[in-house]
C-alpha cells in the first residue's frame, strides 16, 4: 500500500463511491477505458469531439451571456451593446458565442463530411447517422432563434422572412405563422418566446440528442478511414479487437491535442477579426431593428445561405420550402441510398470520388449564391446546383451500386 | 481532392471580391487605432462638429476618458454644457422630432456606425464626398450617399467642392449621370493633405466608439494565441508519448 497522502485520499474517496455507485465506474469503462476505437483515426475524426467542445463553450458563453442580456424588444439591442462595452470581459463572451455559433456549423459540416466519404451512415451505424441528422435540425431552430436575439436588423427581417416560410402551407398556413409569432408580426411577444426555446427548449433537446448519438455509436463502435470492421478481428485471450485502443487514454490525449489546435484558429477570429468581413458578424445587424426600414438584401447567416439559395431558385413559394426542408431531411435517407458493398471512398471507384467531388462544390457554391443579391444568372446557377443536390441523392443506389470497388483488407492500414 | 476544396474557396472568394459595391470608390482610410493621437483630435473634432447634432449614446464620457489617454479635465473643458456629468453617455440635446424639422431626418446616433457600414473608410469617404447642389434643400449633396440630409458641416475646413460628372454608359437616355470628380470652388482653411488627416481622425474614432474593446482586444489576443501555441506543443508531445506503444 502506498504511503503517499494524496494517493491514499484518492484511493480511499474512489473506495467510497465505488461502493455506493457501483455502476459509475463500468459506465466510465464502457465508454472510455474500455471502449475500443480503431487505431488508424485520421484528421477527419477530430470534428466529433470538436463539435461537443463548440456545445460546452456555447451553453457556457450562453449562461453568461443570459445574465446581462434583456429579451425585450425595447432592450434586446441595447443590453448587446451593453455586454459589449460595460460588462467586464462581456466582448469576450459575446464574441466566443458568436464565433462559437460559426464554428459549430463549420465543425458539424466537417463531421457529415468525414461520415460520408468513409460510408459511416451504413449497417450498422443507421442509428448513429439519423440521430446526427436530428441533432443537426435541433441545431438550425437553435442557431435560428439565437440569431434573432440581439434585435439587430438581420434578426428581424430574417425572423420575418423565415416565420413568414409557414404561410405557405396549405389551409392553416397564416394561422400556423401568428401561432409562431404569437402576433401579427415579428414583434416582442416573438423575441421573449425564441429566447425560451434558444436557452432552455433547444438545448435540453440538444443535450439529450448529443447523450444518444454518443450511445448509439458506442453500441455499434466507431467506424474508421477504411471501414474495416475492427471486431472481425479479436485477440483470442482477451478478446479485444487487435486493431482497437481504449478510448481513454489514446484518443483523449489524441483529442486534447487537436482541440489545442483548433482552439488556436477559434481565438485568432475572437481576437483579430471576430466579424470575419461580415460573415460571421453581420454588418446590418449592427443597427437596431426597425419594422418600417426593410433592409436592401435579406439574407441568413453563412451556414443557412446553401439552404436559402434553394429556397430563392425556386420560383413558387410552397415549392421552395419544400424543397429546402428536403434539402436537410434528405440526409436521413442516407444510409438505404448508398448501395455499396464497401463503406470507405478508399476502396471505392471514380464515380463515387466525382460525385462527392461535385456536391462539395455545389453546396459551397450555392452558400456563396445565397448570401448574394440573386441576379438571373445567379438564380439560374442556383436552380441547375439545387438539381445535382437532389440528384446526387436521388441516383445514389445507381451510383453507388455500380462504382467500380477495389478489396477491403483484413486489418486497418496504419503506419506509425 | 484537398486541392480542388482548396481552389473552389479560393474561387468562391474572389467572386465575393469583384461582386463587391460597383459604384464610388471607397478610399482606404489609414485609419489606425494603435495612434492614439488621432483618437484624440477625432474625438475633439468629433465633439466640436459632430457631437451638435450625433449622440454616441453607448459610449460614456468617462470611459472615453480612460480609453483614449484624457483626464477628465480635459473632456469636460471641451464641452459647452455645464449639466454633463462625467460618467453619461455622450448623448445629445436634440430631439429627433427637432432634427427631422431643421434638416429634414433626424440625425442618427454614430455609436455603431463603422460596423453597419463595415469599416472606417466608409466615413473617410463619406467626409470627403460632400459637393454644392442647390438642387438640395440645405445646398449640400453626398456623392457616397446621394441625396444626404446632412450639409457638410465642415466645410469651413475642407472648402467648398463641386462634381463633376460624365454623361451615363452607353448614352441611354434616363440614365443616371457617371461621377468623374471633384473640382475645387472655394479654399478652406486646410489644404487637402490636412483635411484627409481630419478625416482619418474622425474616421478612427468612430471606429474606436463602435467597439472599445477593439483597442485592446489584439493585444490580449497575441497573449492567448502563444498560450495556445505552448499548449498545441505540450498536448502535442504528450500524445505522442502516449501513442508510443500502439503499434
Amino acid at each position: 500500500m502506498s504511503t503517499n497522502i494524496i494517493n491514499r485520499v484518492i484511493g480511499s474517496a474512489n473506495d467510497w463511491m465505488q461502493e455506493r455507485a457501483p455502476g459509475l465506474s463500468q459506465w466510465w469503462d464502457r465508454h472510455a477505458a474500455k471502449y475500443y476505437a480503431p487505431k488508424n483515426f485520421n484528421f477527419w475524426y477530430f470534428f466529433g469531439s470538436l463539435a461537443l467542445l463548440m456545445f460546452v463553450n456555447q451553453i457556457l458563453t450562453g449562461i453568461w451571456l443570459t445574465m446581462n442580456f434583456k429579451p425585450s424588444a425595447a432592450e434586446a439591442f441595447d443590453s448587446v451593446e451593453y455586454i459589449m462595452r460595460d460588462v467586464e470581459w462581456g466582448w469576450l463572451i459575446r464574441y466566443m458565442h458568436s464565433t462559437g455559433a460559426s464554428a459549430f456549423f463549420i465543425v458539424v459540416y466537417l463531421h457529415m463530411f468525414r461520415g460520408l466519404i468513409y460510408g459511416s451512415y451504413q449497417k450498422p451505424r443507421e442509428l448513429v447517422w439519423t440521430l446526427g441528422v436530428v441533432i443537426f435540425l435541433a441545431l438550425m431552430a437553435e442557431a435560428f432563434f439565437g440569431y434573432v436575439l440581439p434585435w439587430g436588423q438581420m434578426s428581424y427581417w430574417g425572423a420575418q422572412v423565415i416565420t413568414s416560410l409557414f404561410s405557405a402551407v396549405p389551409v392553416i398556413g397564416p394561422d400556423l405563422v401568428e401561432f409562431i409569432r404569437g402576433d401579427y408580426l415579428i414583434s416582442d411577444v416573438t423575441l421573449n418566446r425564441f429566447f425560451a426555446l434558444h436557452v432552455i427548449a433547444v438545448p435540453f433537446v440538444l443535450a439529450g440528442l448529443i447523450y444518444l448519438h454518443l450511445m448509439a455509436l458506442h453500441e455499434v463502435g466507431s467506424n474508421n478511414p477504411d471501414g474495416v470492421d475492427i471486431k472481425k478481428v479479436k485477440d483470442k485471450a482477451t478478446g479485444i479487437p487487435k486493431d482497437g485502443i481504449a478510448f481513454h487514454p489514446y484518443y483523449t490525449v489524441k483529442d486534447l491535442f487537436g482541440t489545442s489546435f483548433f482552439l488556436m484558429i477559434f481565438a485568432f477570429i475572437i481576437f483579430f477579426e471576430p466579424s470575419v468581413g461580415g460573415w460571421f458578424l453581420e454588418h446590418d445587424n449592427f443597427s437596431p431593428a426597425n419594422s418600417m426600414v426593410t433592409p436592401q438584401h435579406i439574407k441568413p447567416v453563412w451556414y443557412f445561405t446553401p439552404y436559402y439559395a434553394m429556397l430563392r431558385a425556386i420560383p413558387d413559394k410552397l415549392l421552395g420550402v419544400i424543397v429546402m426542408g428536403a434539402a436537410t431531411l434528405i440526409f436521413f435517407a442516407v444510409p438505404w441510398l448508398d448501395r455499396s458493398k464497401v463503406k470507405s471512398i478508399r476502396y471505392r471507384g471514380p464515380i463515387t470520388k466525382i460525385m462527392l467531388t461535385l456536391f462539395v462544390i455545389s453546396f459551397c457554391v450555392l452558400g456563396w449564391l445565397g448570401a448574394q443579391s440573386g441576379s438571373d444568372t445567379q438564380k439560374l446557377v442556383a436552380q441547375v446546383l439545387t438539381f445535382f443536390y437532389f440528384a446526387f441523392f436521388f441516383t445514389m443506389p445507381i451510383w453507388t451500386a455500380v462504382d467500380k470497388t477495389k478489396p477491403v483488407p483484413e486489418r486497418v492500414t496504419f503506419d506509425h | 481532392m484537398k486541392k480542388l476544396i482548396a481552389l473552389v474557396f479560393t474561387l468562391v472568394a474572389s467572386l465575393a471580391q469583384a461582386s463587391g459595391d460597383a459604384g464610388i470608390k471607397i478610399h482606404s482610410s489609414g485609419a489606425d487605432l494603435s495612434d492614439q493621437a488621432s483618437l484624440q483630435r477625432g474625438a475633439a473634432l468629433f465633439m466640436n462638429y459632430c457631437m451638435g447634432c450625433h449622440s454616441l449614446k453607448y459610449l460614456r464620457y468617462s470611459r472615453m476618458a480612460a480609453d483614449l489617454g484624457l483626464t477628465e479635465a480635459q473632456v469636460m473643458s471641451s464641452m459647452n454644457f455645464t449639466d454633463i456629468k462625467f460618467g453619461e453617455a455622450m448623448t445629445v440635446a436634440m430631439k429627433p422630432a427637432d432634427g427631422e424639422k431643421w434638416i429634414g431626418k433626424a440625425p442618427p446616433d454614430l455609436s455603431l456606425t463603422a460596423r453597419v457600414r463595415g469599416s472606417a473608410d466608409w466615413i473617410y469617404t463619406y467626409l470627403k464626398s460632400f459637393y454644392r447642389d442647390p438642387s438640395r434643400p440645405l445646398g449640400w449633396n453626398n456623392t457616397l450617399f446621394p441625396a444626404a440630409s446632412m450639409p457638410n458641416v465642415l466645410w469651413e475646413l475642407q472648402g467648398v467642392q463641386s462634381a463633376v460628372f460624365d454623361a451615363p454608359h452607353g448614352g441611354q437616355a434616363g440614365a443616371a449621370p457617371v461621377f468623374s470628380h471633384f473640382e475645387p470652388v472655394q479654399p478652406g482653411r486646410l489644404n487637402a493633405e490636412e483635411y484627409d488627416q481630419v478625416a482619418r481622425d474622425i474616421s478612427n474614432f468612430l471606429q474606436y466608439a463602435a467597439e472599445p474593446a477593439g483597442l485592446k482586444r489584439q493585444q490580449i489576443g497575441v497573449w492567448v494565441l502563444a498560450f495556445l501555441a505552448v499548449l498545441t506543443l505540450l498536448t502535442w508531445l504528450l500524445k505522442h508519448e502516449y501513442w508510443r506503444d500502439v503499434h
